[in-house]
């Protein structure tokens, strides 16, 4: 895997929240309720091109969620058993994503960090931190923030 | 990137988030203005009801929230309909779950009635009495009853789902966005029925197959329906299409020209100048049938699910019409609705002719959500469009997407029969 250097990317916060996880990037929307697995944040929906991928733990980037509003749901669980996303990189303002992770955090208080961001200059792999606070959110990576790249 | 919030609260929605109306009522408020900032909103309206879609059990997150909720002393300030659950509590065992689930299940169903929600159970709140009036402000998830209220009705909701259906009923309150807006619920689309013989569009099934062609081509887009002669309009095929189009694509909101409220408001106005058009053909209508249509028509059939979204009063009606005719089912015949639909059935003596048939009745869930048709079952006809897209993911099980009328004589026969003029 290539090196993706050291850089930074601004965003808008959607949820807020302060994160670390390797990247994975869905090259098309996701719905979570019938197309992930509630136990193991494994992508199971088999129309999906990262079917079999988990996103337990990782930095997701994806345009949109899409399908059942019973979506919000099955994220809660999942960032409630500890195998949801770490932040979320998203290119609309997606509710019913949002909703999960302020359900969560409302209940358990884990928060996880969703930026809108069209994620230009992102990489496509690697370790990166996601820092969103009310007003401000900030991807970094390599020298510039991650623990993994000191 | 620095962000200036454009949402502005009203002193009472400052008192509800500060706590002062008590920690439930803030927690609920703290979840609808975030969303409202997630939404870009200026600022909250009021809603004149809810229906919750939380109350379907989808693992320990739901619950917790539910019951936390309840725990702080929060209680919905609007009239609040429940959704179907996971659980059938007229008829005990007819779910097959395992018996945490199951508890787990009847505790968020018992969580969301001591918030005050009625215990309706059902995806066909519009089949209860207290309907929304046109042009009112209403907080409704379920993509089927979130459709029906837009499109039939003319009442007004954004695409609630879960948690937020919840903190709307809670504070009474929703951002003001999406199809509240009224600029948003104009037809950007229009898609044109006149080639479809007027005979084809005599079934609800027709309808479901109309309204997954029109997930396909609208999205999320707002369409109206040209060339229908509103005289074959009615609300069960309202109903059909609607919830099939909501599940083959994100629609919210469709309109008929000549036959629901705001296209009849709109008149001649509608469709706008220089939007797209789009002809619909009958053989794009069977192409839908077909591709709802997982079996094999001459596959073995185990069964008929009738009543996704909830059957209506009007379609017990014409079940038993056509129940006149002797012949008891060769198959197990399923029939999804909600009590009160059911109390009225059996009122009117509609049910009395299915049940003698051998219809078995579920109510409080549905039979493409959880478990009640035996593991035996391969292959399930059905009216519904909603029930054909979701089942073979859900259940494991083949569809065949039939009329009513098909569904009956297939029943009986124990095999699929199609009957090639209905379509």
């Amino acid at each position: 895997m290539e090196a993706p250097g050291d850089g930074r990317a601004d965003g808008i916060p959607l949820t807020p929240g302060d994160a670390e996880g390797e990247l994975l990037w869905l090259d098309e929307p996701l719905s979570f309720w019938g197309g992930t697995d509630l136990a193991t944040g494994v992508i199971t929906d088999v129309h999906h091109p990262q079917c079999g991928a988990s996103l337990a733990g990782r930095v997701v980037v994806m345009s949109a969620s899409r399908g059942s509003s019973s979506s919000s749901s099955v994220l809660a669980e999942q960032i409630r058993s500890g195998v949801g996303p770490a932040a979320m990189l998203l290119a609309s303002r997606d509710a019913i994503v949002a909703l999960g992770a302020l359900a969560a955090a409302e209940v358990y208080g884990v928060q996880m960090p969703i930026v809108l961001t069209d994620a230009n200059g992102v990489p496509r792999a690697g370790r990166v931190r996601v820092s969103a606070t009310e007003e401000s959110a900030v991807i970094l990576w390599g020298a510039c923030g991650t623990s993994a790249a000191v | 990137m620095t962000v200036v919030s454009p949402l502005v609260l009203t002193a009472e929605d400052e008192a509800k988030l500060s706590g002062e109306r008590g920690p439930g009522v803030a927690m609920a408020m703290r979840i609808v203005v975030a969303l409202a900032r997630v939404a870009e909103a200026t600022e909250l309206i009021d809603v004149e009801s809810a229906h919750i879609d939380s109350c379907l059990y989808h693992g320990q997150a739901g619950l917790d929230f539910a019951e936390t909720l309840a725990r702080l002393g929060a209680r919905v300030s609007v009239p609040t309909t429940l959704n179907v659950s996971s659980l059938d509590l007229m008829h005990p065992g007819l779910v097959r779950l395992d018996p945490e689930e199951a508890a787990a299940a009847r505790r968020l169903m018992d969580a969301y009635v001591a918030l005050g929600a009625r215990p309706t159970w059902t995806c066909a709140p519009y089949q209860v009495d207290s309907r929304p009036e046109a042009g009112t402000d209403i907080a409704w998830a379920e993509s089927n009853a979130i459709v029906f209220a837009n499109s039939v009705l003319g009442a007004r909701t954004a695409r609630y789902g879960d948690f937020l259906d919840a903190c709307a009923a809670v504070t009474g309150r929703v951002p003001l966005a999406g199809l509240h807006l009224p600029a948003e619920r104009v037809p950007t689309l229009a898609v044109d029925c006149s080639d479809l013989p007027a005979h084809v569009l005599e079934s609800e099934a027709a309808w479901a197959a109309l309204g997954f062609v029109l997930g396909r081509i609208a999205g999320e887009e707002v369409s109206i329906l040209t060339g229908i002669d509103p005289a074959s309009v009615d609300e069960d095929r309202l109903k059909a299409l609607g919830a099939t189009a909501a599940s083959s694509g994100g629609v919210a909101l469709f309109h008929v020209a000549g036959s629901t409220p705001e296209a009849k408001a709109a008149g001649s106005a509608w469709p706008p100048d220089g939007i797209r058009s789009i002809p619909l053909t009958r053989e794009m209508l069977t192409a839908a049938r077909d591709e709802l249509s997982t079996a094999a028509t001459d596959a073995p059939l185990d069964a008929i699910s009738l009543g996704t979204p909830h059957f209506s009063l009007t379609e017990f009606e014409k079940l038993a019409d056509l129940l006149c005719e002797p012949g008891n089912f060769a198959l197990p015949v399923w029939i999804s609705t909600s009590r009160s639909v059911l109390a009225e059935a059996r009122e009117r003596g509609f049910l009395e002719p299915c049940e003698r048939a051998g219809a078995q009745i579920v109510v409080d869930t549905c039979t493409y959500l959880v478990p009640i048709l035996a593991d035996s079952v391969r292959t399930t006809m059905t009216t519904s469009g909603k029930w054909a897209w979701y089942a073979p993911a859900n259940m494991g099980i083949n569809t065949v997407l039939g009329t009513l009328a098909e569904c009956v004589a297939s029943a009986r026969a124990g095999r699929v029969i199609r009957d090639g003029s209905a379509w």
